[in-house]
């Protein structure tokens, strides 16, 4: 496994991609954006098609933290088999390990970090959000740790099929190496080339061209998340209404039963009419929980649009420092000028200084021309290639926009059929359960 | 069975002997009219004089002709409606329009229209059941709002009072023995002084206070042999109650529960159209769900209202009904507790045996007239309450199923909307 770091720029090389079963040919080096090459987004298959990924199931495992206390955390199991094994007719045994949540927060930071221009997949949500009040939440919960492992297992399916993040090495190591993952990682230096978040927040800030279709992304990803969230919430509001509707029924059930023992010839139908009630009551638990199913994929959009933000922040950086760079240039070569011509035109600390201690000697106005010119020859290329960064971040981060927004087009569209499918699914079994109810009273 | 007499209804203060022989005849005829003028004029009797020789008939034959009414043939048609409020410098309430029509010939004319309040209603109730002690008279809608006076002149209350009211002269007017009732007959007919001065009528105060004082002592006395059946009706009685009451309870909780579903709903259209307003391509989803979302909230008002109109009245109406039996059966006791009692008397008294003789036997027939009574309208009740508890029942199915359907509808007309592309997204899935 060879680092090859190079500068300031994230390397991570896949020369040893040892798997025999891949048949991955082209050349896996992954680098940053300073010399991206363009043929990896073009040609090669995303991971997901030579092999089969899945979150299987999850367990509780006790052990010890940081702070070498007892916790209880849950562990999922992550199984991955090539598709040549399965099409072969013979059905191997799938490799299998085991990861806990904190290990793909680590998978994606790195992701993040190593990826800047590509909008990332989120990850399912750390706590419960959005809860409706019989929702437990508590991560410990079963039904939680069962929407987690679903949503766990989408965002490895997501990332293995993206054309570009699914040729990270990590990432196939985060699959199949077992022990020693995390150093691995960790050996990448990713968290070095992290920007702070006081770097990014001064440069959305500060930036003054930034490009308008970046800035109208931001707008959008705002918009996005409020939305969403206030759907969210209106959503679970709604649920525990429907819940305590449905509930409520049950009661029927209850009373109609003590009810018949007193009636002769209404006992029977009061009886029967009382089991559906029953049976109505109870059918709202799978309602909310298909239901629930609607709120992840609605949330997942939700945590996209936070990955939105963080692409449109990056470009901010990377315009903000061209800014600064083209800005220091100016103000050299400047400088340079005032040193030449002997005038000051603008107001400087120099100016006042020679205006108060004396102009300085030739020879060593001479030397600090000679330190300015170089100054300006570098700062000149780093406007060049300040400028070519900027411009191929703009573009491919916009291919990968493009491609985002086809997905959650898509995706949402089907969401929202798939919500109106589970009405109509709500709807059937209500007309079923009154018709069924109907017949019993009809027969008092 | 055509009522042709013209003068029964007329004779309720007629002597006894003239009764008498009315009676005779139009037994043989199988009148259900004099049959009933009968019934009125001897549990309305406080004077032991004027009982004794109008006896003839045994309550079991009386009860016979009583069952041959049961295909009640409806002639007496009434409508409570046009509420207006009056204000008065003492008061301020509201009086509603009774329009009366009838093709009884006890009745001078075949339609009557008068004004009436809710204190007429509640003097009518009382009435019928000092004139009729042990029938079950189903109740008025309640007096008093809990949640406050002001409630008395909101609209919808007025509107499921003048409902209520509706429904408790009809019944009278459907009951055979109750409808032939004389105060019954001037509450529908009489114009406003008259039916004041009417009111003032009757058996004096002090009559009024004896009745009452001799049926306190008779509850406090309590009955001694009750028979086994009447036992059984009190039992199922209090049952019934505590059911009906559960039962009303939960079908209030179910309205006021799918209200705040509703209240929460209407929140979702907005919000997708909101979004909607950020997109591009989800523009039309997006709104088609809005707009079905805000279709669902119209449909879910519909089955609130047809909730709250149609079942929640009647459950509640039998919750009233147990007290009512509860009422009945005590009056029941009391008479029973009356006659035990000069019963003991005689055992005890040396004195005025004879009288006394005469009166124990007046009362042990006022015992059997009000059982009999009873069990036959009792089992008339029960019918009435089956019929209408089902029909409730049948109405709240009716109108979910209703509710479902048309929910269904909506949603399936939004997937025919986007039907095209659900089929691409299943080409582009394989």
């Amino acid at each position: 496994m060879a680092d090859s770091t190079s500068e300031d720029v994230a390397v991570v090389g896949n020369t040893d991609f040892a798997a025999a079963d891949l048949h991955n040919n082209t050349n896996n080096t992954v680098t940053g954006y300073s010399s991206f090459s363009k043929t990896m987004m073009e040609e090669g298959v995303p991971l997901l098609k030579k092999m089969e990924i899945s979150v299987s199931e999850a367990e509780k495992r006790t052990g010890k933290n940081a702070v070498n206390m007892q916790e209880v955390y849950t562990v999922y199991l992550i199984e991955t088999r090539p598709v040549d094994a399965i099409t072969e007719g013979q059905s191997t045994a799938p490799d299998s390990l085991w990861r806990r949540y904190s290990e793909f927060e680590l998978l994606r930071n790195y992701l993040l970090v190593t990826f800047p221009y590509i909008v990332v997949p989120p990850l399912p949500e750390k706590r419960a959000e959005f809860v409706w009040h019989k929702l437990s939440a508590d991560n410990m919960d079963p039904d939680f740790v069962e929407r987690r492992r679903i949503g766990l297992e989408n965002f490895l399916l997501r990332v293995a099929s993206h054309s570009v993040l699914s040729k990270d090495k990590i990432f196939y190591l985060f699959l199949t190496q077992d022990d020693g993952w995390k150093d691995v990682v960790y050996d990448t230096g990713f968290q070095a080339k992290a920007d702070s978040r006081l770097k990014a927040l001064n440069a959305t800030f500060r930036v003054k061209n930034p490009d308008k279709r970046y800035t109208e992304l931001k707008h959008y990803s705002d918009e996005l998340q409020s939305v969403i969230s206030q759907l969210l919430r209106v959503r679970a509001k709604v649920a525990d209404r429907l819940y305590g509707v449905y509930k409520v029924h049950g009661n029927y059930g209850r009373v109609f039963s003590e009810w018949s023992a007193i009636e002769r010839e209404m006992g029977d139908g009061l009886q029967s009419a009382g089991h559906h009630m029953d049976a109505y009551a109870a059918s709202v638990d799978d309602i909310l929980e298909e239901e629930e199913h609607y709120a992840d994929q609605l949330k997942e959009y939700l945590y996209y649009s936070e990955s939105l933000r963080a692409v449109c922040r990056k470009h901010e950086l990377i315009q903000y420092e061209l800014e600064m760079a083209a800005q220091d240039l100016i103000s050299k070569k400047q400088q340079r000028e005032e040193l030449a011509t002997g005038t000051v035109r603008t107001f400087s600390l120099k100016g006042m200084t020679s205006k108060l201690f004396g102009q300085e000697t030739p020879e060593q106005r001479e030397a600090k021309l000679k330190v300015l010119e170089e100054q300006i020859v570098e700062g000149e290329e780093l406007v060049k290639t300040s400028n070519a960064e900027c411009d191929e971040y703009v573009r491919n981060a916009w291919i990968d926009i493009d491609r985002f927004k086809e997905q959650k087009n898509q995706d949402l569209k089907e969401a929202l059929i798939s919500y109106a499918v589970m009405q109509i699914s709500m709807c059937k079994k209500g007309i079923q359960v009154w018709t069924n109810a109907k017949e019993c009273f009809s027969k008092m | 069975m055509e009522s042709e007499s013209s003068s029964s209804a007329a004779s309720v203060s007629g002597s006894p002997a003239q009764t008498v022989t009315d009676l005779s005849r139009h037994m043989l005829e199988q009148d259900e009219d004099d049959d009933l003028e009968v019934f009125s004029k001897d549990a309305t009797l406080t004077d032991a004089s004027s009982f004794s020789a109008s006896m003839p008939m045994s309550p079991a034959s009386m009860i016979n002709q009583y069952k041959l009414e049961e295909q009640d043939i409806k002639d007496v048609f009434i409508t409570v409606d046009c509420p207006e409020s009056h204000v008065t410098s003492i008061e301020t309430f509201v009086t509603y329009r009774v329009i009366t029509k009838t093709t009884r010939s006890e009745f001078d004319s075949s339609e009557y229209e008068v004004r009436r309040r809710y204190q007429d209603f509640l003097w009518l109730k009382g009435k019928l059941e000092e004139a009729h002690p042990t029938l079950i008279i189903n109740p008025l809608p309640e007096k008093f709002v809990m949640k406050g006076m002001m409630e008395r002149f909101n609209d919808g209350f007025i509107e499921t009072r003048r409902k209520a009211l509706q429904k408790f002269v009809n019944r009278i007017a459907d009951h055979p023995i109750l409808s032939f009732n004389e105060d019954f007959k001037v509450f529908l007919t009489a114009q406003a002084w008259e039916l004041v001065s009417h009111k003032k009528q009757g058996p004096g105060l002090l009559s009024r206070i004896g009745e009452t004082v001799r049926a306190v002592a008779a509850s406090v006395r309590g009955v001694q042999n009750r028979p086994e059946e009447f036992t059984a009706m009190n039992d199922y009685v209090e049952t019934f109650g505590q059911k009906m009451g559960m039962l009303d309870k939960i079908a209030q909780r179910i309205v006021k529960e799918q209200k705040e579903y509703l209240e929460g709903m209407k929140e979702c259209g907005p919000v997708y159209t909101l979004w909607s307003g950020s997109e591009d391509q989800l523009v039309e989803p997006l709104k088609a769900i809005a707009g079905c979302i805000d279709n669902c909230c119209k449909v879910t008002e519909e089955q609130v209202a047809g909730l709250s109109e149609n079942q929640v009245p009647i459950l509640h109406e039998y919750v009233l009904c147990a007290e009512t039996l509860k009422a009945v059966l005590r009056r029941r006791d009391n008479i029973q507790a009356e006659y035990e009692s000069k019963v003991d008397a005689l055992a005890n008294k040396k004195a005025d045996k004879e009288n006394l003789k005469e009166e124990i036997g007046r009362l042990e027939d006022k015992v059997e007239c009000a059982n009999n009574t009873l069990k036959v309208d009792w089992e008339r009740w029960k019918r009435n309450m089956q019929g209408d508890v089902k029909s409730a029942f049948v109405d709240m199915a009716d109108t979910n199923m209703n509710y479902y359907k048309k929910r269904l509808a909506i949603w399936e007309s939004f997937l025919t909307s986007q039907k095209t592309d659900v089929h691409l997204e299943k080409d582009t899935d394989s």
